[in-house]
């Protein structure tokens, strides 16, 4: 029962096999490698300072073994300290450099580190912004936002704490097993034999903490997505007593989540005492062996000293090295998903040699197009269609005529499988996007607003406008009063996506944005949708002027609209049925001439 | 691809929250989640405590080895010693495995109880909570805040009562084995500490810093990627380009000075202990020189001292960690305090007509002296159905709220059948009320439990039924049917399919009372009037409250109500109305020029 309600069309995709997660991984080091370039020879240096720190944090217990070696004996045998000051000056100068050294290389690992990820978010969010609409329709606006902030994330947390712990663990490691070789290589080989099964042991423990890591990640993401979904529809959750039900759903999520979690835990509850096992039964081994040499004067006090020391540098970091292991893979992923994203390319790709068009006059013209959603059915099997400049055009049909593709087209956000769409006898494929959106405007239902003043979103359609064009936008379609009324008028912030106003009120400002954009050729996809019907009215009058010297394309249900349409087009299938003056098309009683009446009947 | 997490939004705090007034009562209050856990505390308590024991002694018995056997020659006394450091080291290893595995419980368990108590109050509290709150924000307080208050209770307070109790056990040690240096070593840890809470002070500032900037750039990227057709209509990508490099260029700069702050500190917490090993070697070797310490102390203190840095480094660690935590326990408790203002009464409507009641009522938002409704009187019959019409922000949608008590009435009252709403139980109350809303919700989840969200016990006829009224027969069409996941996470539907659903969601069951919101307004005309059609026989049986915009929609019903400033202007029949009230006619004609006479027709 568990499973079925989400149904089977939420089919993980994540299921990937090996190699396609190879090619993947060598995808995102490339990514890497691209991003860490401009820094090549700062990481140069960097590897010299860092070189340079542990080689101080090392001298320090080897200092201490030549204090206790050489400083002490001259003492008790009432000599003077001159050996012992002279240790100790030098463990004071290794302590310096290492201070002065560590915090240049935090700094320097720092800055490259914000740096790829100033150039990270910039690449990805510009990439976002380049790829068709097809894509976002695709995949959707809730996965753009998490590749742009957890997953960045994700990345940002690597850069800040797990790179340093990973160059540092490594390096005292690697540091601290030499040095244990150069002090005394029968004591140094018995501190080293648990090397093997160290290894052995993360290695498994990597292994399988990766795999309960990943359980977790998409348990926390069902448990949010459940949550999100049921806190943004609470509406209909408590209309329809779904509240036992979600409870119900929620636990489990939850209780899945809580399982994976547990078992990551209990993966690091056993790797982190397994490691301090390791660690202590070493300590022990080497103050038996090494008491047992030191015994016959084979070691001094001071190597056994500096024997204690060095494994405790040894063991500590790879404590935390647990913790590491999450935060890499993490940023893995995340850095696997972002190169997806950036090797995405825009299905409407700019023109590498745009051609100029100052100035358009808005004809319009479809030489035999054909249109197909992404491998699917024809939506729009062969049109051609010309509209001559100033023309308005009314396009009506059921839903799923192809009127919405027919507008995406002009606007471009669409590319046509085949044919050619032309604004004033150019391809539109060989206008650059600044061009093509300073003739063509759409407007849609959706309507979405920035945050920010009432004016500044007007202003979105042209932002260097005068404050009069903007109000002179805002009395154009009639929307002057209504902003007028409001607290701060023209300045009245509108919160979160305009959540502070109606879908009306929305609309209108969508509205005025277009206008005051003052394109040669406007695109209404049911963009009166939302109006009440004196509020709708006073639009159409409004447009009737606004529309006067400008090719427009008007989508709407109500055939209200098409009182100021010069043109009709009847769609069904993709086809246009029926062409011509709506008075013309009334009389020849056809499906408009259908619909007329249909909607006649429908207002009484 | 489920895996995606959703972004928890920014970082802003939810409406109500006091800034910095922060304490332990909150923190304090939710002890009692920890209450079944008692026993695995007391577990790893002690292991905790005993771990502390053999982590210190074990240096010990290195100082043993070495002034013993080693500097006496005494080669059978190794060994046993050598034996004790090899079971102190097991046994404190082993401890340290008790004390984590036994700590999973309270730690996580604690975590998902209040997140499951969370949830089911949300669920509880009214619209009127949840139009203030975004969901982000709800979001980050079972994600963000429970995490931090998880972390402190689980790990925090164990690991500050355990570095507390190491540094003093050590300190002891140290004092008894010389003091002179046990004392340096102790007061070496002293600046350390103050320094490491001032650190973690500013630290604190600046992250938060980071985070709002973050949040602010999270908003950014939300609306680009949200406007995104807006954005590309207009051709505006460059400039909403520029509002996000402004603010990751902000969010960098930040970041940096975090850097730069945290590499200081982080130097200086490296640094001291290396000092102080200096000094302990100076004077360790000249107290050794001069016999008043042996050769395994001055070892044995080199290791100890190293043995230190952790716990002194990390006390101002775990108080920001604290800090945090109390931080979080305060939104957490601040939404688990909000009464749920519409909680369910004791009667049950037993066998309802469905007789809709509106006695004088009046409806304000809190905190506002201007009712969006007032006065209101309104009475349908048992069958009757009533249209609501009314200019844009007229008060429909609060109006037709109030019957299914998604908000409640600041005056005056509803009833049904007699019984006021609010002595209702909910359950009977919204089994007796159907409701569907102009922005149609759909979970992700099947079509079929969509639509059969109130009726979990809704046979197949009963679906078939419901889809076909509502026009929505496409759903058999979709590539795995009424299994088809559909919304945010599964297939995409337009705007008037996703309607259709919700209505035939509505009428599933045959509800004795049946609210439509505007809920026609995205279907083309014909899709419109077929619905309309089939929704008639429905409305025949049940009582009908009916927000609509188009003189379509009115003609389903009886009756007609109009609203104007909040409250009902005019009631009566829908010709009677268009005839009499120019108002009315300027509200539903659909065109000026039309002659009403005509409409009429």
């Amino acid at each position: 029962m568990s499973g079925d309600w989400r149904g089977v069309a939420a089919e993980n995709r994540d299921d990937i096999t090996e190699s396609v997660s190879l090619l993947l991984r060598a995808r995102s080091r490339r990514l890497l490698g691209d991003l860490l370039r401009p820094h090549r020879r700062a990481i140069a240096v960097l590897t010299v300072v860092i070189v340079i720190s542990n080689g101080a944090q090392l001298a320090l217990p080897y200092l201490v073994k030549t204090g206790i070696d050489s400083g002490i004996p001259p003492l008790t045998r009432g000599g003077g300290p001159g050996t012992l000051i002279a240790v100790v000056a030098l463990v004071l100068l290794a302590a310096l450099t290492q201070a002065v050294t560590r915090q240049a290389f935090l700094r320097m690992s720092g800055r490259i580190g914000q740096d790829v990820l100033l150039e990270l978010r910039r690449r990805v969010f510009g990439h976002f912004q380049r790829l068709s609409l097809s894509f976002h329709e695709r995949y959707t606006s809730g996965r753009v936002i998490s590749r742009l902030t957890s997953d960045v994330e994700a990345i940002s947390e690597l850069l800040e704490a797990g790179f340093d712990g990973l160059v540092t663990a490594v390096l005292t490691m690697g540091g601290t097993a030499v040095m244990l070789l150069v002090l005394d290589v029968h004591l140094g080989l018995v501190a080293l034999v648990p090397l093997p099964v160290l290894m052995l042991f993360t290695r498994w423990f990597r292994r399988r903490s990766g795999a309960a890591y990943r359980r977790t990640r998409e348990a926390v993401a069902l448990v949010i997505v459940h949550f999100v979904e049921s806190m943004t529809g609470i509406r209909a959750v408590q209309a329809f007593r779904r509240e036992p039900r979600n409870q119900e759903i929620f636990e489990r999520l939850n209780a899945d989540y809580l399982e994976a979690n547990s078992r990551g835990w209990r993966l690091v509850a056993v790797f982190m005492p397994g490691i301090k096992l390791i660690g202590n039964v070493t300590v022990a081994a080497v103050l038996l062996y090494g008491g047992w040499l030191a015994l016959d004067g084979r070691v001094t006090v001071g190597v056994l000293a500096a024997f204690l020391l060095y494994l405790r540098q040894f063991y500590e970091p790879m404590q935390e090295i647990s913790q590491f292991y999450n935060t890499l893979q993490s940023a893995g992923a995340a850095l696997e998903k972002l190169s997806g994203v950036l090797e995405e390319t825009p299905d409407v790709p700019e023109p590498s040699r745009p051609a100029p068009l100052p100035r358009a006059a808005g004809r319009v013209r479809f030489d035999a197009v054909e249109f197909a959603y992404d491998g699917g059915p024809p939506v729009l099997p062969m049109l051609d269609l010309e509209i001559p400049p100033g023309q308005t055009v009314a396009v009506v049909g059921a839903t799923g005529a192809g009127k919405t593709t027919l507008a995406k087209l002009i606007a471009r956000f669409y590319d046509p499988v085949a044919g050619r769409v032309l604004l004033d006898g150019v391809d539109l494929r060989e206008l650059d996007e600044a061009t093509l959106r300073r003739h063509v405007v759409m407007v849609t239902q959706e309507n979405f607003l920035f945050s920010g003043t009432i004016e500044d979103n007007v202003r979105f359609g042209r932002p260097d406008a005068p404050m009069e064009a903007v109000v002179e936008a805002a009395q154009a379609i009639g929307a002057h009063g209504y902003i007028s009324s409001l607290p701060a008028g023209y300045r009245t912030e509108v919160g979160k996506r305009g959540g502070r106003m109606s879908a009306g009120q929305r609309q209108l400002v969508a509205f005025a944005r277009a206008f005051l954009a003052d394109p040669a050729v406007l695109i209404l996809d049911e963009a009166t949708s939302s109006l009440d019907v004196p509020t709708e009215r006073l639009v159409q009058r409004a447009l009737r002027t606004v529309l006067a010297d400008r090719t427009a394309l008007i989508i709407a249900h109500r055939l209200s609209t098409v009182e100021i349409a010069d043109r009709v087009l009847v769609m069904d299938a993709g086809r246009i049925v029926e062409d011509g003056p709506p008075d013309r098309l009334l009389s020849l009683s056809g499906r408009f001439a259908r619909l007329h009446r249909a909607w006649m009947e429908s207002l009484a | 691809m489920p895996a995606d997490t959703v972004s928890s939004g920014p970082s802003g705090d939810g409406p109500g929250t006091v800034p910095g007034a922060s304490s332990w009562r909150s923190l304090w209050r939710l002890r009692s989640y920890l209450r079944a856990y008692v026993p695995h505390m007391v577990v790893s308590w002690s292991a905790a405590l005993l771990g502390i024991a053999a982590g210190t002694v074990l240096p010990l018995v290195g100082k043993d080895i070495i002034d013993g056997p080693v500097t006496h020659g005494d080669r059978a006394a190794l060994l046993p010693l050598g034996l004790l450091a090899l079971g102190l080291g097991v046994a404190e290893a082993l401890l340290t495995f008790v004390r984590r595995w036994a700590q999973a419980g309270p730690v996580l368990g604690l975590e998902a109880a209040i997140r499951d108590d969370l949830y089911r109050h949300l669920q509880r509290l009214p619209m009127s909570f949840h139009g203030e709150w975004q969901s982000g924000q709800l979001l980050s307080r079972v994600t963000t805040d429970l995490s931090a208050i998880r972390r402190f209770l689980g790990f925090g307070v164990l690991f500050l009562i355990m570095n507390i109790l190491q540094l003093s056990a050590v300190t002891v040690v140290l004092l008894r084995m010389y003091w002179p240096l046990g004392l340096l070593v102790a007061g070496s840890s002293v600046p350390v500490v103050l320094l490491s809470l001032r650190f973690e002070r500013r630290y604190i500032l600046i992250s938060r810093q980071v985070q709002d900037q973050q949040g602010d750039l999270a908003t950014l990227v939300e609306e680009a990627a949200v406007g995104v057709r807006t954005v590309k209509a207009f051709g505006r990508s460059a400039h909403v380009y520029a509002g996000f490099d402004r603010g990751a260029t902000r969010v960098h700069a930040t970041s940096l000075r975090k850097v730069l702050l945290s590499s200081r500190f982080f130097t200086f917490l490296e640094v001291v202990p290396n000092i102080t090993l200096a000094l302990v070697l100076l004077l360790g070797a000249a107290a050794v020189g001069a016999g008043a310490l042996t050769v395994g102390m001055l070892v044995a203190f080199t290791t100890l001292v190293l043995q230190l840095v952790w716990p002194v480094a990390s006390l101002g660690y775990i108080l920001a960690m604290g800090q945090e935590a109390m931080t979080a326990a305060d939104r957490v408790v601040e939404v688990l305090d909000t009464t749920p203002e519409i909680v369910g009464g004791p009667e049950i409507v037993e066998r309802p007509r469905g007789h809709v009641r509106f006695e004088g009522v009046e409806f304000r938002f809190p905190g506002t002296d201007r009712p969006v409704l007032r006065d209101v009187w309104l009475d349908i019959r048992p069958g009757e159905t009533v249209a609501l019409v009314g200019a844009t922000g007229s008060g429909k949608t609060t109006l037709a709220a109030l019957v299914p008590r998604l908000c409640d009435a600041t005056g005056g009252r509803v009833t049904i059948d007699g019984h006021d709403v609010r002595d209702l139980s909910l359950e009977s109350l919204r089994s007796v009320v159907a409701t569907a809303f102009e922005e149609p919700t759909l979970f992700s989840m099947s079509v079929r439990e969509n639509v059969t969200l109130g009726h979990h016990d809704a046979t197949d006829q009963d679906v078939r039924e419901a889809l076909e009224i509502a026009q929505a027969t496409f759903a058999y069409d979709l590539p795995w049917g009424l299994d088809t996941r559909i919304g945010e996470q599964g297939m995409s539907l337009s705007g008037g399919q996703r309607q259709r659903l919700a209505l035939a969601r509505a009428i599933l069951g045959r509800p004795r009372v049946l609210v439509l919101d505007d809920t026609l307004s995205a279907l083309d005309v014909e899709t419109e009037a077929l619905v309309e059609e089939a929704l008639r026989a429905v409305l025949a049986d049940a009582t009908g409250l009916v927000v609509a915009h188009r003189a379509s929609t009115v003609l389903l019903a009886d009756r007609v109500a109009m609203l104007r400033d909040g409250t009902i202007a005019h009631v009566g029949r829908h010709t009677e109305l268009l005839a009499s009230v120019p108002e009315y006619r300027a509200l539903l004609a659909q065109d000026a020029d039309l002659d009403p006479e005509e409409a009429l027709r």
